[in-house]
């Protein structure tokens, strides 16, 4: 680990992130593209949801992990505040585990 | 300057970006670890998270390097994880209108879960709101639990715990109020679907760029957003 490898990757990611609030920065965009963006999050997120749950490097495959994903979608569903559904898709995910 | 933390229902974010706060202690202290023993300083372990703040992008690098890759392979790993943040800056410019300076300090702290807040809400005042309140606490909880993981040292495998499904599981909370029009259905099940048909065909990091093309469905659609967020249920 090196401090060039620690500040070119900070220049690179902040570049990445300061890029779309430079781009378009002040001005007011048109309501077909402002609803697009506000999009982003839906798509993305769920996708987070897949890779994190489902594969292992590029591997696809089901463990432990789908059934923390089962039971915090059932706590979000029954509306439980964010930190039950927190702790029991972890506390799910552990016991698997530990039993299977 | 703003007080967000006094802002009408501040509260309900604070509880909301206490809850992953938790959860990015941890994980933050288990980066620390991994970067200590991959043979980074303490100081460079912190700077990394004050300066890098990405969580997913820091772990690939550290353990890419840990397990003897190249230099070139966990810096491009490590890049690529970060390009979704480019999608989440186009996302969050509206809400990060304002002042160079509040701009600039705002775009470091565009992660998923500040992101996710703040997108969920339906109106200007509370998109704001539920950003700048969540990211100095979770900017605060990252870099604290980066700090204890490298002081203490002591290696814990985070997965014996299941804490590897804490991102999936905090993400799934976070997304159910996306999911209250139809166009945000449709945007998420494109992106689930892209994610996961792609991945064993893609470098890491492309597939979920490929998700992020879900946001299109915004072109065919007018309804309104009906006010709900992702924190009412919560007490």
């Amino acid at each position: 680990m090196t401090w060039a490898f620690i500040f070119s990757l900070a220049v690179c990611q902040y570049g990445f992130k300061a890029l779309g609030v430079v781009i378009i920065g002040q001005r007011k965009m048109p309501d077909a593209i402002q609803r697009c963006l506000l999009l982003i999050p839906a798509a993305v997120l769920s996708g987070l949801i897949a890779k994190d749950t489902f594969t292992m490097g590029q591997s696809l495959g089901i463990d432990a992990r789908a059934v923390g994903l089962a039971v915090a979608v059932l706590a979000t569903w029954r509306r439980l505040p964010f930190i039950v559904v927190i702790v029991a898709g972890v506390g799910a995910t552990a016991l698997v585990r530990l039993f299977v | 300057m703003t007080n967000y933390f006094r802002a009408p229902q501040a509260r309900r974010f604070i509880t909301a970006s206490l809850a992953i706060g938790v959860a990015f202690i941890v994980f933050g202290a288990s980066f620390g670890v991994l970067s200590v023993s991959a043979g980074a300083s303490l100081l460079q372990t912190c700077a990394m998270s004050l300066l890098v703040f990405t969580g997913a992008s820091q772990m690939s690098a550290i353990s890419v390097l840990s397990a003897g890759g190249t230099v070139a392979s966990a810096f491009g790993g490590a890049v690529l994880l970060s390009a979704r943040n480019a999608v989440y800056g186009l996302a969050m410019s509206p809400i990060l209108r304002g002042s160079w300076s509040s701009r600039l300090i705002g775009a470091q702290l565009v992660i998923d879960e500040t992101t996710a807040l703040a997108t969920a809400e339906s109106d200007e005042t509370l998109r704001r709101t539920a950003f700048w309140v969540s990211a100095p606490i979770l900017y605060f909880c990252w870099n604290f639990g980066t700090f204890l993981g490298a002081l203490v040292g002591s290696s814990i495998n985070p997965n014996d715990f299941g804490l590897d499904a804490a991102f999936p599981v905090m993400f799934t909370a976070l997304l159910m109020p996306h999911l209250r029009t139809r166009v945000g259905r449709r945007a998420a099940l494109f992106g689930a679907i892209a994610t996961v048909t792609l991945a064993p065909f893609l470098p890491i990091g492309i597939p979920i760029l490929v998700a992020a093309f879900g946001m299109l469905f915004g072109l065919s659609n007018n309804e309104p957003t009906p006010p709900l967020s992702v924190t009412d249920g919560a007490p």
